[in-house]
């Protein structure tokens, strides 16, 4: 489903080329939920940001779903961004001057869908958040973990595949941290693909799979032991290949 | 998606109404500036007659010093106004469909009740009217029967009739035109003719005249020319008939020819008179007999001068700093706001719809600011309007009649703002479109 092959990132200056990805190969099942996790600047962001197309890689081959992501113009990226993909951000990224309803309408925008299908799904999502009475509040009328939950609908709202959690706790409390958790596991049980970033050993343990990424590369140290995997989950869940 | 955009952009004006108003300033300055600007070239550069000027002919002959041009700026053009004699005779030709002799004088009206009035009078041949479509309000002009020898007959323009007759219809009705008796034959409506093509050597942009006689009551009354008459040689004058004689160009001759077969019968008389006039001792300069159209007439006597192209590039140069202004104001709002459309991105929006989003939001910017650039153009048109209005003391003619903002005039404001303005964003709309997302999401 998502299946990374010799991917290399560098980033270049005039004077220095760094490797945020050195020859990274990763294969994720559908319904797997993989921590990936590592020490600051060992490419864990730019990993995510080469999943989600977000960002361009220098060599090797990725694809996603079947299909070589590197052929794909803008706008079939952005397309399979929008169809097959979430986002989860450390800040939130709620659109401040939109609100809740607005925010979580903004990925079926871009899919094009009538005004009826995109009500239907934000109600859904909103409810699934715990949040459909707050649909017409702004983001700073909310707590983080209410904008956390906001954003964790945004993304859910147009029923992806995949969903991309780059630190979704980082700004929160325990408290709120272990109710995001709780909602992603949820999230993952009902079928979705999470690929979370954490730097937290907690979040980490209750994922199926860690790759833990050192310097670009994923090293063999597994920090924390993976919870199971939920049934119905696919059975090549955990298998990582390194 | 349209009204999605619309959406965001209004909620984008709302986050940041400085920039916004600042904007829209900005370029409905420019456009104010550029549409003054054009509106007076466009009223001065404008063919009055476009629909007939192919057919329309100013005949010119020169008649003048074998030792110096006529005009030493444009040598090779002849005068633009010929002698009576040569008049006379290209008048007297049954080749075009119709001719005017012409020229103006002064004149007193009165007998009517009202106060006498000095008027300016064209003694003009009875084909003016049809000739330069001026239309009627009452009656009609006179006929060939009527000028030689010349009836009484007078033709009011409409302002004249107003202040004589109170506007009614003063067909038939008798009044002193310098001190004779004529008969109204005709009313004009109002006519404005701008330039006034027919005779610019007596201004560019002045209203045409009061009353029309037929021609030859200038002569038969030893009216002299109030526009121009020039002289090169020197001719004793003792009377009327000496000077009617002389080779004095004064009178301007227009004719109509209807194609190009009649156009160069026309051409080939005018060579032919003046052969025979060479031969006979005038005419000394090398043949140069010229039938000139509209267009290329107004163009010979420079109805519009270098100073108002240079002002027209001006005005395009202040709009051009608008928009460079505007082009980086709106850069930093829009790059400003790259964190949002990292998120866009992010969410699946491709750099098509991103860029898309900001040009409405460029093109809402374009309509503001052509409404504002239109009232401030109005405005300003009316400024110099009644600027010159109180310089000529409230009369008609001169450079206030150039001044009114019609429906061209908005037409430009929409299309210069619009099309300014959108190349304007365009740069600023790719550009937010092709900021690497991932750099501000991780930061916002």
């Amino acid at each position: 489903m998502l299946k990374m092959q010799d991917i290399s990132k560098i980033y270049r200056t005039d004077l220095i080329e760094t490797y945020a990805l050195r020859s990274f190969s990763l294969e994720v099942t559908a319904g797997e939920f993989v921590a990936v996790t590592g020490p600051s600047g060992s490419g864990k962001t730019t990993f995510l940001n080469v999943a989600g197309l977000l960002e361009d890689f220098d060599s090797g081959r990725y694809e996603l779903d079947g299909t070589d992501v590197r052929a794909l113009s803008d706008d079939a990226r952005s397309r399979l961004r929008n169809q097959r993909i979430g986002f989860i951000f450390q800040s939130f990224n709620l659109i401040p001057d939109l609100n809740v309803q607005d925010n979580v309408d903004v990925p079926l925008r871009y899919r094009g869908l009538a005004a009826s299908d995109r009500r239907e799904r934000i109600t859904s999502a909103l409810e699934l958040v715990g949040l459909a009475s707050r649909a017409r509040h702004m983001p700073a009328q909310l707590s983080g973990g209410q904008q956390q939950r906001v954003a964790i609908a945004r993304a859910i709202a147009g029923d992806p595949a995949f969903l991309l959690a780059d630190e979704p706790t980082g700004n929160l409390d325990s408290l709120m941290a272990r109710q995001v958790m709780d909602l992603l596991e949820q999230i993952n049980e009902m079928g979705t693909t999470i690929l979370l970033v954490t730097h937290d050993p907690e979040l980490a343990r209750r994922a199926q799979r860690n790759v833990h990424l050192i310097d670009g590369q994923i090293s063999d140290f597994r920090a924390y032991e993976p919870r199971p995997a939920p049934s119905g989950a696919a059975d090549a869940a955990g298998a990582a290949l390194a | 998606m349209l009204g999605y955009y619309l959406r965001l952009a209004l909620r984008s004006f709302a986050r940041t109404p400085g920039i916004t108003v600042l904007m829209v300033l900005a370029i409905a300055l420019g456009i104010a500036v550029c549409v003054m600007t054009l509106t007076v070239f466009h009223a001065m550069s404008g063919n009055p007659i476009w629909w007939k000027s192919d057919r329309l002919y100013a005949v010119t002959m020169d008649n003048w010093d074998p030792s110096a041009p006529f005009d030493k700026k444009q040598p090779d053009l002849p005068p633009p106004l010929m002698t009576y004699k040569d008049a006379k005779y290209v008048a007297a030709s049954g080749v075009p469909l119709r001719k005017v002799i012409m020229y103006p004088v002064d004149a007193t009206l009165s007998g009517t009740g009202a106060a006498p009035l000095r008027i300016s009078t064209r003694a003009t041949t009875g084909d003016f009217f049809a000739m330069f479509d001026a239309p009627f309000l009452y009656g009609g002009g006179w006929s060939a029967a009527a000028e030689d020898p010349p009836q009484p007959s007078i033709v009011l323009s409409r302002e004249t009739n107003d202040k004589l007759f109170g506007g009614s219809n003063s067909v038939g009705r008798t009044l002193r035109w310098n001190d004779h008796e004529f008969r109204v034959v005709g009313v004009l409506d109002y006519w404005f003719p701008r330039p006034r093509f027919f005779d610019l050597i007596g201004g560019s942009f002045q209203p045409p005249d009061d009353a029309y006689v037929p021609f030859a009551w200038g002569p038969a009354l030893s009216l002299q020319s109030a526009g121009n008459t020039d002289c090169w040689k020197p001719e004793t004058i003792n009377n009327q008939q000496d000077f009617l004689a002389s080779d004095c160009v004064w009178v301007e001759t227009w004719m109509e020819l209807p194609d190009v077969a009649t156009r160069e019968r026309m051409q080939t008389l005018l060579d032919n008179y003046w052969a025979e006039q060479h031969r006979a001792g005038r005419f000394p300069r090398p043949r140069n007999n010229r039938l000139t159209d509209v267009g290329q007439w107004l163009r010979d006597l420079h109805v519009v001068d270098n100073d108002n192209r240079v002002l027209v590039g001006l005005a395009f140069a202040f709009l051009a700093v608008c928009l460079i202004n505007t082009v980086g104001l709106l850069l930093a709002k829009f790059l400003n706001a790259a964190a949002v459309t990292g998120v866009r991105r992010a969410l699946g929006a491709s750099r098509r719809q991103i860029f898309t989003q900001h040009l409405v939001e460029v093109a809402i910017l374009a309509v503001l600011g052509a409404a504002l650039g239109c009232l401030l153009a109005a405005l300003g048109l009316a400024a110099v309007h009644h600027m010159y209005a109180a310089a000529h003391l409230g009369q008609r003619g001169g450079y206030q009649e150039l001044t009114h903002f019609d429906t061209v005039g908005v037409a430009w404001a929409i299309v210069l703002a619009l099309v300014a303005t959108l190349a304007a964003g365009l740069y600023p709309a790719w550009r937010v479109g092709r900021t690497p997302p991932a750099v501000y999401l991780k930061s916002q």
